[in-house]
């Protein structure tokens, strides 16, 4: 009997074209210094710039032409 | 809840013989009068399984009369669907299935309800639109948690790790079914479970037995999560706009917080449904990819039917 695979699982996790899943955090600190709570277990960070919730993206990304997304 | 008020031949017999049950058994060989009739008797099944009705015995969900015509009418239901999606534009085939995916949902052109509700809405019309949509919000979530048993590994880590969320990480207070409860309450409606099902339109029940149908059927689990998948991706905006209709009519603010708060969870859960939930569930059963798309346009085609129902009944242009 083959052994149960172990799957590689990240923390963090950079989705192409979309934002920057965290897991597991406990306060994250935005691009003005400022410093915002973490209540839940996975957020979703915008990678984008364009969202109106930063540092949460909120979806704008998907309104970007392709070649303006995030890598 | 009670059972609603018949809308022809099949409820009519239907109701009659739940309530009795389990002295009666369920007459298979009656005929819907139509498609509401029919659509109504489904949703009425499917309830079964999930809290029951006051007037019905607990037992009647496992009728063999009740599971016979729920299987009759489900059947239909996804012949429908799937001639629908058999006539509609190909999806992408890359090979790369979250982009893939995220692009066929992207491309699915639909009227927007949402739009709608940002600009132009009145008030009778946003609060009618919610009694319809409390149909899906009071069991948020429920029909895909069927799905967990029926996965591997990876997908149904991922799927418990975006249904944990959607209960409210262990917070009752924060369960999204709850918080669309204290929503309506907050705009003055009645937030008891079911309680407008007798007022909405055919589509709108059948949208939510199109998820019941697909969560309930192992056959079904990779459309259940292209649904799922096509659900969170086309959420994030227009839960900001439906926010930001709420804000223009002065309507209570709890409700626009509970949209608000699916602008940034539905980031995070479009992510998790496209690449850690339908990803994986290819990488293990390749055959399942057309079956994930399939379950994206079930949800965007009823969506949009929807949509145009609402706007045929309130007279405007969609």
């Amino acid at each position: 009997m083959s052994e149960a695979p172990i799957y590689p699982h990240a923390d963090v996790e950079i989705c192409p074209g979309g934002p920057m899943l965290v897991r597991n955090a406990g306060a994250i600190r935005d691009a003005d210094g400022q410093v915002h709570r973490v209540d839940k277990p996975i957020v979703a960070l915008c990678r984008c710039q364009k969202s109106a919730r930063k540092p949460w993206c909120d979806g704008t990304h998907k309104l970007l032409p392709p070649e303006k997304r995030p890598q | 809840m009670l059972l609603p008020e018949p809308r022809g031949a099949l409820t009519s017999a239907l109701f009659a013989a739940l309530r009795t049950s389990p002295r009666t058994q369920v007459d298979v060989c009656v005929e819907p009068s139509d498609l509401d009739d029919a659509t109504l008797a489904l949703w009425v099944l499917h309830e079964l399984s999930y809290r029951g009705f006051d007037d019905v015995d607990d037992a009647a969900e496992w009728d063999l009369g009740a599971l016979a015509v729920r299987r009759r009418l489900e059947d239909d239901l996804e012949r429908r669907m799937r001639e629908r999606y058999a006539a509609s534009a190909a999806r992408p085939d890359t090979g790369d299935l979250a982009a893939d995916l995220f692009t066929y949902i992207e491309q699915f052109e639909g009227p927007s309800l949402a739009r709608f509700v940002q600009t132009t809405a009145t008030r009778d019309q946003v609060l009618e639109l919610l009694k319809w949509r409390s149909i899906y919000h009071l069991k948020e979530a429920d029909p895909t948690a069927w799905v967990i048993p029926r996965l591997p590994v990876r997908a149904k880590a991922a799927l418990a790790e975006l249904q944990y969320d959607e209960y409210g990480g262990g917070n009752p207070n924060q369960l999204h079914q709850n918080l669309f409860t204290r929503g309506m309450r907050a705009v003055g409606l009645n937030e008891k479970y079911g309680r407008y099902v007798g007022e909405a339109p055919t589509e709108f029940l059948e949208m939510n037995n199109a998820l019941s149908m697909l969560g309930l059927h192992r056959r079904l689990r990779a459309a259940a999560l292209g649904h799922l998948a096509a659900f969170e991706t086309t959420s994030s905006e227009p839960s900001r706009r439906i926010a930001q209709g709420l804000r223009r009519l002065e309507l209570a603010e709890e409700l626009a917080e509970y949209y608000d708060e699916h602008v940034t969870a539905d980031a995070v859960h479009d992510q998790l449904a496209v690449r850690s939930i339908c990803g994986t569930l290819v990488d293990d059963e390749p055959d399942q990819a057309e079956e994930i798309f399939f379950g994206a346009f079930v949800c965007m085609d009823m969506e949009s039917r929807a949509a145009h129902a609402a706007f045929a009944r309130w007279g405007v242009d969609a």
